[in-house]
């Protein structure tokens, strides 16, 4: 069981984070220059982060504070439901994709968060589930949302082969299975690479803020290697869930393409 | 009849694709001409109901089309798109995949040679073969499945003249080895005249002739 350190060795001052924004001017600057037109972007990705994770920070003390795991899950619900509504920007070209990301975040979600408590490497309590759940729900927005991307593209360019395969009499899932292989692959291949190169061109996040709150570089390496194991498991449940429920949507019952939408547009 | 239609419409972005369209495809070889958007391709998917109709009724068989199982129907009534869409792999790959679909056992180098193809193109990558081979490796991939009728789409619209008329070629001696119907769009009233003895003609989603080829393209 993974054990929790009493106290941390760091505090954080408001005008430390404040200074940081020199690095979010920098990249605003670097847009303009070479006319990018993200400066908007950045300052409402800015804003947001800051009040988002402000809320989320009291929401979370909050949830401490009571040690109560119907906050958790609720707060993990949440998590879920603004997930599949942050991925359903990335598949305009998925017809109800709304569905199938929801029940894919909430299924990685459970599955995993289950199976690393279930194992023992977890003490089912908030300050494991929170910071965990997070991570886990995030990578597999992310994953889903690469993977829905992806099958968007694809049920348009290989339309003209789908449609022959299903001539053949094949059905829908048999005419689709090469596109949702490479679908699947894209939502997944991101965090494998990743995992590949761990340690040696990149450290991540969660060992880094471990060795900076000043736990022991076993710890750190440990712990970053039981995250890194559960979110392939994460992304693996949300990509395969997400797609095998998505391409259904561009059939028919009677296994015929539908007639492509326009594509959904959203506000990011 | 082999295929009656009866007033089908089918409309796409608020547009008629097909209008009141009534007609008879009999067993035989039948050809649907017409110029460019008059609706020919919609026509031939309606009828292994790759798309349904909006309006009307198509009866195959003295049967409503609907009330057959599509799967099932799409691998007696096998339908041969205007560009080629191959699975990667090699031809005989594609072959086998048709085959194992419809149940059938596969005899490579026959269906190839129905379709005009010597037997070494069995081993050959798919992405490697010409527009022409292509097109032919199509039409073995829907005969490895023992269809009882044909749906052909131009099946030699992106080719020369040589490759024409060796599909052509193979059209005929199939007709002649099997006992299967063929019903074959087309733009070109020549080919038409070449490869069947009844002719749908359409204009703008409407009909506007139907019957024995002597008649209808006179």
């Amino acid at each position: 069981m993974v054990e929790a350190a009493a106290t941390t060795s760091i505090h954080i001052a408001v005008w430390q984070v404040a200074a940081s924004l020199v690095l979010v001017a920098l990249a605003a600057a670097i847009s303009f220059w070479q006319k990018a037109d993200l400066e908007r972007d950045i300052a409402v990705a800015t804003a947001r982060s800051i009040v988002q994770l402000t809320l989320v920070g009291y929401a979370i003390k909050l949830i401490f504070e009571t040690d109560t795991i119907w906050l958790v899950l609720a707060l993990l619900a949440v998590m879920v439901f603004f997930g599949a509504i942050t991925a359903r920007h990335r598949a305009t070209k998925v017809p109800g994709s709304f569905g199938p990301l929801l029940i894919a975040l909430a299924l990685a979600g459970g599955t995993t968060l289950g199976l690393v408590v279930a194992l023992g490497i977890f003490d089912p309590t908030p300050r494991y589930l929170v910071p965990v759940g997070g991570m886990v729900i995030g990578n597999a927005m992310t994953a889903s949302a690469v993977a829905l991307n992806r099958l968007g593209d694809e049920m348009g360019d290989a339309r003209a082969r789908i449609e022959a395969t299903l001539a053949l009499g094949a059905t829908a899932r048999e005419a689709a299975a090469p596109t949702v292989r490479r679908s699947l692959r894209s939502g997944m291949i991101a965090l494998i690479d990743s995992t590949k190169t761990t340690g040696l061109i990149f450290f991540p996040g969660t060992m880094v803020g471990m060795l900076l709150a000043g736990a022991s570089p076993t710890d750190a390496v440990r712990l970053q290697l039981i995250l890194l194991y559960t979110l392939l498991g994460s992304v693996s449940i949300s990509a395969l869930t997400a797609t095998l429920l998505a391409y259904r949507n561009f059939f028919t019952p009677a296994a015929q393409l539908r007639e492509p939408e326009e594509p959904v547009t959203t506000a990011a | 009849m082999l295929f009656e239609l009866r007033e089908v419409g089918l409309d796409r972005g608020g547009r008629a694709v097909l209008d009141a369209l009534s007609a008879g495809i009999p067993e035989g070889s039948t050809a649907i001409v017409g110029p460019s958007g008059a609706g020919k391709s919609t026509l031939l998917r309606l009828l292994n109901r790759l798309v349904d109709p909006d309006r009307g009724e198509i009866h195959y068989r003295d049967r409503p089309l609907d009330s057959y199982e599509p799967l099932a129907l799409r691998r007696e009534v096998a339908l041969v798109p205007q560009l080629p869409a191959l699975l990667e792999g090699t031809v005989e790959s594609n072959l086998r995949y048709a085959a194992d679909l419809a149940g059938e056992p596969l005899e490579p180098e026959r269906t190839l040679s129905l379709a005009g193809l010597d037997p070494s193109f069995a081993e050959r990558d798919v992405t490697k073969l010409s527009v022409g081979e292509q097109q032919r490796a199509m039409l073995a991939r829907a005969l490895a499945q023992q269809p009882r009728i044909l749906l052909l789409d131009e099946p030699t619209s992106a080719l020369d003249h040589a490759a024409r008329d060796q599909i052509e070629a193979a059209l005929a001696e199939l007709r002649r080895e099997l006992e299967i119907s063929v019903v074959l769009v087309s733009h070109d009233p020549e080919q038409a005249r070449r490869l069947s003895d009844w002719v749908l003609r359409l204009e703008a989603g409407r009909l506007a002739g139907c019957g024995p080829l002597a008649e209808v393209l006179a």
